[in-house]
């Protein structure tokens, strides 16, 4: 008790302990789907750690990066477990992510006064598979040299800039070496820098508002009734505590008995493998370019999926500022319609990527 | 929370029963001190872990026994060469009689790697300024001890002499 008396001396930490005090939870129905966030918080967390790890002897060119990380999962004590880990800490994570996002959708919690807490989480699912990404490249495999050039290849197909941002993501007009290193940099200094802005921001924000209690709940209130209210320490700290315990649960069985493929180094020469696939969060895009018709009304097809997929981002990121019944309290079907949409999409196709030929 | 005991406790105090005395144990105390073992634990778990992956794995190179330092016509006299000894420097020196001497370029200091002077005919240590004599012993400046000497040996003829260098 002594330090904190001696901090609180100097800084007047009263505000925020009252703060903690202060704070409630909303206990209702739906309050299962509060503990997504904290989960995906959680993954986060364990990925910066296990990342920093994986830092001591991970190296970054062409010619060791392949045989650092065969390093680290044949000769580390303990590599195996912490590369396993990375691995599917980052598998769950985008998982968790996208759960995240729609519940948040379905509940409507983006409107108003949400909105920013709304977009900044966009921004971080979109950097967390930008993650995915550039992660999926550094320990040089085959399988991961050919989707960074399948999937900088999409890149290439954007409208104007296209050209410029595959060689500006390539290093060159080829996935090499040159590659590696941005990508690395990208990986691990970076996104982390920006996401950990955008961590902070989202939380701020979500501590500064509160939870948002979903509409349907909120319309049955009588006028001037509070949703019952859980104390959040350490009531529902506990809680969160409990599903960051089943998240480790779960991540240390899957690093225990899946352990994570190294495959086999990345030849530039080698022809592709058959049933080269990207990271199944990439599956349902993948299959969608795959399908289109190579001219579309005397457009480039490849142009106009990669066209389609941006403007769905940015509708993504507006979605509160254009679902205006549901900012205005009222419910707003379309829009829990078009999320079904996008879920049922994303699901079949993630599934029918994954078996197609 | 309601913090009442079921039951009769029996308190510490209680002076008429002194063999009877035991701390205050209730449930919440109890469900407490579990949940710090469960805490305790799981950072336990994971440091172990951890702390094993910190420490380097034993890098798979044997130590070196003997090397081959050059070729002795190479090296003229009072003059003096760096080679590789296993994954640390050697110097080898040839003084102005034409004996040659190698010895571990590592200082002795702080792992600095000596060179020969020629003028004074010494080993010397750009570190810290550090002076070894040509048997290896400490002359002047900072280091502890003298510089390991290695057994040099020629193998082979005249020019072709070949300085094998080994550790004893």
């Amino acid at each position: 008790m002594k330090a904190i008396d001696w901090i609180d001396e100097r800084l007047d930490l009263s505000e925020i302990r009252h703060f903690i005090a202060e704070k409630g939870v909303p206990v209702h129905t739906q309050k299962i789907w509060y503990y997504l966030g904290g989960m995906t918080l959680f993954l986060f967390a364990v990925q910066i750690f296990t990342g920093i790890l994986l830092l001591l002897y991970y190296r970054p060119s062409a010619a060791e990066a392949y045989e650092s990380v065969q390093f680290i999962v044949t000769q580390v004590q303990f590599g195996w477990l912490i590369r396993n880990i990375h691995s599917w800490s980052a598998n769950l994570l985008i998982g968790l992510a996208f759960a995240h996002f729609f519940s948040v959708f379905f509940l409507k919690s983006y409107r108003k006064p949400r909105e920013l807490t709304w977009v900044s989480g966009i921004l971080l699912l979109f950097l967390m598979l930008g993650f995915g990404f550039s992660g999926y490249l550094l320990p040089w495999n085959e399988l991961s040299f050919f989707a960074t050039k399948v999937g900088t290849g999409i890149a290439g197909a954007v409208p104007l800039i296209g050209h410029f941002s595959l060689r500006l993501l390539r290093g060159g007009d080829d996935v090499t070496g040159a590659t590696l290193s941005r990508f690395y940099g990208l990986h691990v200094a970076v996104l982390p820098a920006v996401a950990t802005a955008l961590v902070a921001l989202h939380l701020l924000l979500v501590q500064r508002q509160g939870m948002s209690v979903p509409l349907d709940i909120e319309k049955k209130l009588k006028p001037g009734e509070r949703v019952p209210q859980m104390p959040f320490f350490p009531n529902y700290v506990l809680r969160d505590v409990l599903a960051w315990y089943v998240v480790v649960a779960v991540l240390a069985a899957l690093a225990a008995f899946y352990p994570w493929e190294l495959g086999t180094k990345a030849d530039p020469f080698a022809v592709v493998p058959p049933g080269i696939r990207p990271e199944w969060y990439f599956l349902a895009m993948f299959h969608t370019l795959k399908l289109v018709p190579s001219h579309v009304l005397g457009f480039e097809g490849e142009r106009l999926g990669v066209v389609a997929f941006g403007i769905a981002a940015l509708f993504l990121v507006l979605v509160p500022f254009l679902d205006r019944r549901a900012s205005r309290g009222e419910s707003s079907r379309l829009f829990t319609v078009l999320g079904a949409i996008g879920l049922v999409y994303l699901v079949t196709f993630t599934i029918i990527g994954h078996y197609a030929k | 929370m309601n913090r009442g005991h079921r039951g009769p406790v029996i308190r510490s105090d209680t002076t008429a029963l002194p063999a009877m005395s035991a701390p205050e144990f209730d449930r919440r105390s109890f469900l407490d001190a579990l949940l710090a073992v469960g805490f305790v634990s799981t950072a336990a778990a994971i440091a172990y872990p951890v702390g094993r992956f910190l420490v380097p794995p034993a890098s798979g190179e044997p130590a070196t026994q003997s090397v081959v330092a050059g070729r002795a016509a190479a090296l003229r006299l009072n003059s003096a060469a760096i080679f590789k000894f296993g994954s640390k420097p050697g110097i080898v020196v040839r003084t102005a009689d034409g004996e040659v001497r190698a010895f571990s370029a590592v200082c002795t200091h702080l792992d600095c790697t000596v060179q020969f002077k020629t003028d004074t005919s010494q080993l010397w240590c750009a570190c810290h300024n550090g002076t070894y004599d040509l048997r290896g012993n400490v002359v002047s400046g900072p280091p502890p001890r003298g510089l390991e000497q290695f057994t040099v040996n020629l193998r082979g003829e005249g020019d072709d002499a070949e300085i094998v260098v080994s550790r004893v």
